[in-house]
């Protein structure tokens, strides 16, 4: 089992959500972000009082899949949440050890 | 000057500006001028009429006023408490709306109890008499000398919001730091120490009043006063934590917005109603007043853009408060044009004191109570001496109204300058003692660690969890 996470930008998410829903992932947990990368940040102006703004708003997906599958859900996002701009965000893949469904107390790839 | 006369009202002979040609500037002047004086002459009759007789309480005027009151006190809560907020950092949020609160609880109370009687009974130059100590003897067909067609309760209550705004106004300087026990005992000091007296100089029979000074709605008394408070407090609380280094970015500007819009449409009862009656001098400093907001929102924001290239909406906002604030000494004084260029100075001179009048004297006055009411109100109080216009002020006690410098008059800008002068000598130095001796009694800031957290949780155990 694996667990995919991807940093995207936010009004990718819908696409994303749409892409994975088509090769059938049937989950996913999403949290509002902040962070920076190659993209830097902004600068905002008060009254003069210039701020750097160097954590930009971004979305973090987590899917957990069977290790089999981990290729066309990169795949599905990398497509996805594709602009060609800096700040597209990143993949990352780790192992899962275990897994439970908790209202059945299903174990491990029949709880994905 | 082409005007389309109303056709939908019965026009006065003499009022007229059909067939008006325009030669030089000065001559334009002039025949405006001219024209205007045998306007208002007209305007004024029914005040001559009314003047010998004993005063009697009007029931437009009361009606107004009755408004008027309540627009004031709306520009504090919610009005200034939501444009304050809005600015602050989210940590802070209640512990600023908090400060425009207390404001109107305490300042409400002691007014009535003494401020009031100390501010606007009898004619002494330095303060006025116990006379209304407590309200004793405020019956139910008592006026006050200086608007004697509305009910001496609503006179107090109406110069009562007046007080609470202005104290409430300092606390824009100080807020993110001072401890909110710290600002009530500078509130009550400062109500009484400078506020009460001011207000009697100006208003109330006091020196500056028989001296000539002309404000009408408070470029002295709220603005100037407030505005140099809020200075010498920033100065002597010090700067907030991380100023300069950390990010204090405003938490939500579209509550700042909306309490533009409160502070706006109350500033019709701020400057409207300091005519003390419901009449053409009324709807006058309203005119003056509106469109001396919106230009100074609009030279604000074209200033920024030009210079940081966006025009921000805490630019907008700043300018019409600028704006609203520069007109006020002048409302009740000048022709609608002069507000539009007296709006527009506002936007102008009040943007580069927030920028870079305050980066070259790196104060750290955290709403900048200074580069606003305080810049902007001695602006507007000077240009009242420029502009000021006959013809919107006359009455019968008055029939030459009160000219400026443009109307023949150039002794008013003097007077202008000294009234201003006195009012920053005097708020100034009280500020600082009343701060110095409370710095005494109690720690004026919170402590490092509380700053840190911030004062919603720390001064008030609750925070907006938005």
């Amino acid at each position: 089992m694996k667990l995919v996470i991807a940093i995207i930008k936010p009004f990718k998410l819908e696409e994303v959500r749409d892409a994975l829903t088509n090769i059938g992932v049937a989950g996913l947990t999403v949290s509002e972000v902040k962070g920076y990368g190659r993209q830097k940040g902004h600068t905002e102006i008060y009254r003069g009082a210039e701020y750097a703004i160097s954590f930009l708003p971004k979305i973090k997906i987590e899917v957990a899949i069977p290790s089999d599958r981990v290729d066309r859900v990169i795949e599905a996002i990398t497509s996805s949440a594709k602009t060609g701009q800096i700040g597209d965000g990143k993949i990352f893949v780790t192992s899962i050890e275990r897994a439970v469904r908790i209202r059945t107390g299903e174990t491990d790839t029949d709880a994905l | 000057m082409a005007r389309k006369p109303d056709m939908t009202r019965p026009r006065q002979p003499g009022t007229s500006f059909k067939g008006l040609k325009m030669t030089t500037p000065l001559l334009r002047h002039r025949i405006a001028s001219a024209l205007l004086t045998s306007v208002a002459t007209v305007l004024a009759a029914p005040a001559f009429a009314q003047a010998p007789a004993a005063p009697k309480i009007d029931a437009g005027d009361t009606a107004w006023m009755i408004a008027a009151t309540a627009l004031v006190l709306l520009m504090t809560i919610p009005g200034l408490a939501l444009f304050y907020a809005g600015m602050v950092r989210k940590r802070n949020v209640l512990n600023t709306m908090a400060m425009s609160l207390v404001c109107v609880m305490i300042v409400s109370l002691l007014w009535a109890a003494l401020g009031y009687t100390l501010a606007f009974t009898g004619e002494g130059p330095i303060l006025g008499t116990l006379d209304r100590l407590l309200l004793r003897g405020m019956g139910m067909e008592a006026v006050n000398a200086a608007a004697k067609t509305i009910p001496e309760s609503l006179f107090m209550l109406y110069q009562m919001t007046f007080a609470i705004i202005t104290v409430a106004l300092v606390s824009g300087a100080i807020v993110d730091r001072m401890r909110f026990s710290a600002f009530l005992m500078f509130a009550i000091a400062w109500l009484f120490l400078v506020y009460v007296p001011l207000a009697h100089w100006v208003w109330g029979g006091g020196f500056l009043m028989t001296f000539g000074l002309l404000d009408f709605a408070g470029g002295t008394v709220v603005h100037i006063n407030a505005g140099i408070a809020g200075l010498v407090a920033a100065l002597v609380v010090g700067k907030r934590r991380g100023y300069g280094a950390e990010n204090l970015a405003p938490y939500d500007l579209s509550m700042a917005v909306i309490g533009t819009g409160l502070l706006w449409v109350g500033w019709f009862g701020f400057n409207g109603g300091s005519a003390l009656g419901a009449g053409s001098r009324a709807t006058m400093a309203i005119v003056a007043t509106h469109l001396a907001a919106c230009t100074g929102a609009l030279l604000w924001m074209l200033m920024e853009w030009h210079t940081r290239g966006k025009p921000s909406v805490l630019g907008m906002i700043s300018g019409a408060i600028a704006g609203l604030g520069t007109i006020t000494p002048a409302s009740g004084f000048v022709l609608p044009w002069h507000a539009v260029i007296i709006g527009g100075l506002a936007g102008v001179v009040c943007f580069w004191a927030c920028t870079s009048l305050k980066q070259r004297l790196a104060y750290d006055d955290s709403l900048d109570v200074f580069g606003v009411h305080g810049v902007g109100g001695t602006l507007g109080t000077i240009l009242t001496g420029v502009f000021a216009a006959g013809a919107v002020s006359m009455s019968a006690d008055l029939p030459g109204g009160s000219p400026g410098l443009l109307d023949g008059n150039p002794g008013q800008l003097w007077i202008q300058i000294v009234g201003a002068a006195v009012t920053v000598g005097w708020s100034g130095l009280l500020t600082f003692v009343i701060l110095k001796v409370v710095g005494l009694m109690v720690p004026l800031r919170v402590s490092d660690e509380d700053e840190r957290v911030g004062l919603d949780i720390r001064q008030h155990g609750e925070s907006i969890h938005a």
